[in-house]
């Protein structure tokens, strides 16, 4: 039997293989972050510039924010930039994460059919408008994914004196899965929705669904980004990581955050304290 | 009705246009697919011969077996390479994840079985031709095996391809092990559900459009290899 | 080095689900003038030469070569099947692996596998694809295949059972060169005109038991048993 043909044959293949795998000759870090900055473009418009800058690609990871943070616990990216402050907070003081800072904010905004069968339309007080919700049992397509936004959601329920696990019922919809995935499920079933306004700007597909309510204090969503604790983790890219944290939070990268923008409106407000 | 018209509209703008990142994106889906099925295949079409020629305790369970993880969930599969690539599993020294490399790992897995199991059904109804002739030629085991993939390749390269048909329609896995990473792991199913994520519907069923022309153009090829091939060796 | 003849079975049975196919026959091959299975279709034919070739375990009984050693048993036998099973490949590729099987030299295969082919008339086509060729020319690729083995034992299942007249003319010359050039023959068929024209001499086989051996003279002139009188009375001679 000759066996040069199937060898030659392998040979190839693995060398295909490893052509596939060492893809890894740039200089980059990996940062677990959340579907919100990806989906509204914010990274698309902020890494080339940071990367002129510093000449280190970085390469994101997007999912809910609890399956981020998850990540950077096991080591998987360098630096996890993300919305869940006291969740962060509570993980720095485990040992997680060190160099914790706030980046900046952006704001919830419930969003909802324009029929608005629960008459919130213009109200100001977030936690009585989920309660006018509750109250008519409309439509509410809620993250359901541990997520930061979902974590909001929560605390604002709690906040309404709403006690879900009681309460919930057919009106109450637990999509799990990311926020444009939810807003997608909101616009087809006209449902309610809480969304951070950078998604929902840049969500293409809105159908009926119009912004109801805004402007509530407790509608503001604090970014936070911090390093994967390197002594945890020694394949954390402790250099590059930082360059990158403290280029976010320095008056540069402030101010390249502010410049990002959907139809002339600002959909991030940078608030790093130095 | 006008979302679907709006959808064939950007599959022609994104095919004619020849965007710099589109094509970078099929060139990807191209390379991990690819990739996975000639790992796959070098693994399943020997495994599946090896099956369907060796007679050994176990083997009706493993032919079953094998039958059902045709069916293995994407997702599933990722989870699992993903919990091996991370850096706290026991590959993670590798540093594969969120790499094209992790990528093919795991379409390697999931298109495996069904490789395998297609070339077994296939080797196995060769076998029963060839068995006794090969046998009184000496030709035994490996040898055999070997012998038979090669005469029977026709039929093996329906196998492959079927494994090619599922790797490059699967999102759950790659975009586990993967991260739909902008520019470094984002292939054709991962963009696809990014932009529905991001509501942009008829660009997303564009790119599907695409992917499915693209899928098209490599079963003619094949299919015509096959044809002229098979014509001339009888 | 000794030949691995004289093939010897003792008792030798063969059942499948219980019912006997080969009921204890026993016998021995010598070298020589080739030997001819004959009998009706069923009555076992195939089923003893593949005992015999080994492609079957018995159920009962013996088989003793001459030889000992499972490799030289191997290399020193060859066997051609009713349908001829080509490889996807050239005519000449099926004989070269064939040889490759056997373990020749890679420098001295192509030279063995074109003379085979050279005696078998199949020279002109032995870069055509096997399987595109006639049913009759992809047997005479089968002789080829075994004949390059140079084995000192030939078995032939109904060599041409599924050919036309002049394919099976063509068929009978070569059988009868390779006995010629010293190979011992064991062929089965149900045809008396065949075993008449090639055979040496005759085992009857009749419903898996040896009903008679006979010189292939005296079979025909006088059988001894009852059932091959009866064969060979039920049997068109010109088939």
């Amino acid at each position: 039997m000759d066996l040069t043909r199937p060898l030659a044959a392998a040979v190839l293949g693995a060398a295909m293989f490893a052509a596939a795998a060492a893809h890894a000759d740039e200089r980059f870090i990996v940062v677990s972050s959340t579907t919100s900055t990806e989906n509204s473009g914010l990274f698309r418009y902020l890494l080339p510039i940071f990367k002129a800058k510093s000449g280190v690609a970085v390469r994101v990871v997007a999912q809910g924010t609890g399956q981020a943070l998850d990540m950077g616990k096991r080591g998987d990216c360098d630096v996890v930039f993300v919305h869940n402050r006291n969740a962060e907070l509570k993980m720095v003081k485990q040992g997680w994460f060190v160099d914790r800072h706030d980046v900046m904010y952006n704001d919830f905004v419930i969003v909802g059919p324009k029929s608005d069968p629960a008459k919130i339309k213009g109200m100001k007080d977030v936690t009585a408008a989920m309660k006018k919700i509750l109250a008519a049992k409309a439509q509410f397509a809620s993250r359901g994914d541990r997520s930061g936004t979902h974590s909001a959601e929560l605390r604002l329920w709690k906040a309404a004196g709403v006690d879900l696990a009681k309460q919930k019922g057919a009106w109450y919809r637990s999509t799990g899965s990311g926020m444009g995935a939810t807003l997608n499920t909101a616009a087809g079933m006209n449902a309610y929705a809480l969304s951070d306004r950078g998604t929902w700007l840049s969500f293409k597909n809105p159908q009926n669904l119009v912004i109801l309510v805004q402007g509530d204090p407790r509608l503001f969503n604090q970014y936070g980004v911090m390093l994967v604790n390197p002594a945890k983790h020694p394949s954390v890219k402790k250099t590059d990581g930082l360059t990158f944290i403290n280029w976010l939070i320095s008056p540069e990268g402030q101010k390249a955050i502010a410049g990002y923008k959907i139809d002339g409106e600002e959909l991030f407000f940078p608030n790093a304290k130095r | 009705m006008n979302s679907i018209f709006e959808a064939t509209r950007h599959a022609l703008a994104l095919i004619g246009g020849g965007d710099p990142e589109l094509v970078r994106i099929v060139l990807l889906s191209l390379k991990v697919s690819l990739s996975a099925v000639f790992c796959a295949a070098l693994l399943g079409l020997p495994l599946g011969a090896a099956i369907a020629v060796g007679r050994f305790p176990g083997r009706h369970a493993l032919i079953v077996l094998l039958n059902a993880l045709m069916g293995l969930p994407p997702v599933v599969v990722g989870l699992a390479v993903y919990l091996l690539l991370s850096r706290a599993g026991p590959l993670g020294e590798a540093g594969l994840l969120f790499t094209p490399g992790a990528m093919v790992i795991a379409q390697t897995v999931l298109i495996l079985p069904i490789i395998a199991a297609l070339s077994r059904q296939a080797v196995e109804d060769a076998w029963r031709e060839y068995e006794e002739q090969l046998r009184s030629l000496g030709a035994q085991g490996l040898d055999a095996a070997l012998t038979l993939l090669w005469d029977i390749r026709f039929s093996l390269l329906t196998a492959v391809l079927a494994g090619l048909g599922r790797a490059s329609a699967e999102v759950g896995a790659v975009m586990i092990v993967g991260g739909n990473i902008d520019g470094v792991t984002r292939v054709m199913t991962t963009a696809i559900a990014l932009e529905t994520s991001k509501g942009d519907l008829p660009l997303a069923l564009g790119l599907g459009l695409v992917l499915i022309l693209i899928v098209i153009l490599l079963n003619t090829g094949a299919f015509l290899i096959k044809e002229t091939a098979e014509r001339r060796s009888g | 080095m000794a030949s691995i003849l004289p093939l010897r079975l003792h008792e030798l049975s063969f059942k499948v689900n219980g019912r006997r196919i080969i009921d204890r026959v026993s016998l021995a091959i010598e070298s020589g003038a080739s030997t001819v299975i004959l009998g009706a279709n069923g009555a076992g034919k195939s089923v003893l030469m593949r005992l015999m070739h080994g492609l079957l375990v018995p159920s009962g009984g013996r088989i003793e070569w001459g030889s000992e050693d499972p490799r030289r048993l191997r290399r020193a036998q060859a066997m051609v099947f009713q349908q001829p099973v080509m490889l996807r490949r050239s005519a000449i590729a099926n004989v070269v692996y064939a040889l490759a099987c056997a373990g020749v030299q890679r420098a001295e295969r192509e030279v063995r596998a074109l003379n085979a082919l050279d005696s078998v008339r199949l020279r002109a086509l032995a870069h055509r694809q096997a399987r595109t060729l006639s049913v009759g020319e992809q047997q005479r690729v089968a002789l080829a295949r075994a004949w390059a083995l140079n084995p000192e034992v030939l078995f032939l299942d109904e060599p041409t059972a599924s050919l036309d007249p002049g394919a099976t003319r063509e068929i009978e010359r070569v059988i009868r060169a390779i006995a010629a050039a010293g190979a011992k023959v064991v062929m089965s068929t149900h045809n008396l005109g065949q075993a008449k024209r090639l055979g040496g001499e005759i085992l009857f086989l009749h419903e898996g038991r040896l009903a008679e051996r006979a010189p292939v003279d005296r079979f025909f002139a006088e059988p001894a048993s009852a059932e091959a009188e009866a064969f060979i009375r039920g049997e068109l001679p010109w088939t």
